[in-house]
């Protein structure tokens, strides 16, 4: 996901949450942001600055990111993202779309397409903090 | 005070994105069938490309196992990376596909992963203000059919299929499953009519759209959009979708 895309998509969801909570004022925002994102971090800072701005929002913003595991369905071996050999194309169409992943990767031990992303996709709210 | 480790509920940040990427779309219109083969991504591109003349137009193929629209509208450019993705104009029409992320590989999703990847397109591409978006559909009834339901409401589903029994057998099957879950069925395209026509019975529980007669020259025009549209096929999709695929004023 592209990473202004990203921001706006947290600060939306912490808006609206916030929202339906009552909460008044947003203090505080956990994130956790898959690896397999290859989020470009100083971009994504900005971008939820920005957008922050916008919406009226001075947050604290924690995030964590969590490392990609993938499951062999076939042989059962388990892997990290560094694992995998592949070009930078490869990498930045991964960036956008996680899902990508399953055409240009095959498992490292047995070769097999068939495997499964056990962690580290997505972009998740975590917690959020606020006064109500 | 923390609400969410109470809950032990994680929020996915790019489904609240969703609505906002299609809130300048005016009409959103899935293109489905039961079965393989009726062609749906031939109706899809083409209603498309017949649109875009008149109206600003997207098309979006979501048929993950078998991305085919962009070898029909001879899809060249590729889209343009600003705050998400932007689709490239083609022929007229914004056009995106996972086929810009996977190229000519296969793509072995699962569930989990379809309804992921429709998630992530949908998040990431901008598609700006638009009186139609036209929706590639896969066969059957997944989780790509599912995805529509949910996360796009609003969507209007035009069921391709032949007068072959086989069909219309699973087509109908689809529809009844539409119809259960309240989702807006704009009408049936019959497609490669030779002899027998399906009329009357589709007519007994459904809106017909109309009929495409087999095009034997139709293969000629794959990847020659304006072909295509002055072809027969291509004369006879564009009376159905002057009489049913409107803008109101």
């Amino acid at each position: 996901m592209h990473e202004w895309a990203l921001a706006e998509g947290v600060i939306k969801a912490a808006v609206e949450k916030a929202k339906e909570r009552g909460m008044e004022k947003i203090e505080e925002i956990d994130l956790k942001i898959g690896e397999m994102q290859n989020i470009d971090m100083d971009i994504f800072r900005f971008a939820l600055s920005q957008l922050m701005n916008e919406f009226g929002i001075r947050a604290k913003i924690n995030i964590s990111i969590e490392k990609t595991k993938f499951k062999c369905m076939v042989c059962g071996h388990e892997w990290h993202f560094e694992e995998f050999e592949m070009g930078e194309e490869e990498k930045e169409m991964i960036h956008f779309l996680p899902e990508s992943i399953f055409s240009h990767a095959r498992c490292p031990k047995c070769g097999s397409q068939y495997f499964e992303i056990v962690e580290g996709r997505g972009v998740w709210i975590t917690s959020i903090r606020g006064e109500k | 005070m923390d609400y969410f480790h109470k809950r032990r509920k994680m929020i996915d940040a790019r489904y609240s994105v969703i609505e906002e990427r299609l809130k300048n779309v005016k009409r959103i219109i899935a293109i489905s069938s039961g079965k393989g083969g009726v062609g749906k991504s031939m109706v899809a591109s083409t209603i498309s490309l017949i649109l875009a003349k008149k109206y600003k137009v997207g098309l979006l193929d979501l048929d993950f196992y078998g991305p085919s629209s962009h070898i029909i509208i001879n899809a060249d450019k590729k889209p343009e990376e600003k705050n998400g993705l932007i689709p490239p104009e083609i022929n007229g029409l914004k056009f995106m596909s996972i086929i810009y992320f996977t190229e000519d590989k296969p793509s072995p999703l699962k569930g989990k992963d379809i309804i992921n990847a429709i998630v992530e397109l949908l998040a990431i591409t901008i598609w700006g203000n638009l009186d139609f978006l036209i929706i590639d559909m896969p066969p059957g009834m997944g989780e790509e059919v599912m995805a529509i339901i949910k996360f796009m409401k609003r969507a209007e589903f035009v069921v391709v299929t032949t007068p072959s029994i086989l069909a219309w057998e699973t087509v109908k099957k689809l529809l009844i499953f539409l119809k259960n879950n309240k989702c807006n069925i704009l009408g049936i395209i019959e497609n490669m009519v030779r002899e027998e026509s399906i009329k009357k019975e589709i007519e007994k529980s459904f809106p017909y759209m109309g009929s495409i007669k087999f095009d034997y020259d139709l293969e000629k025009y794959i990847g020659k959009p304006s072909k295509l549209l002055e072809s027969k096929f291509g004369n006879e999709m564009e009376k159905i979708v002057s009489k049913h695929f409107l803008i109101a004023p």
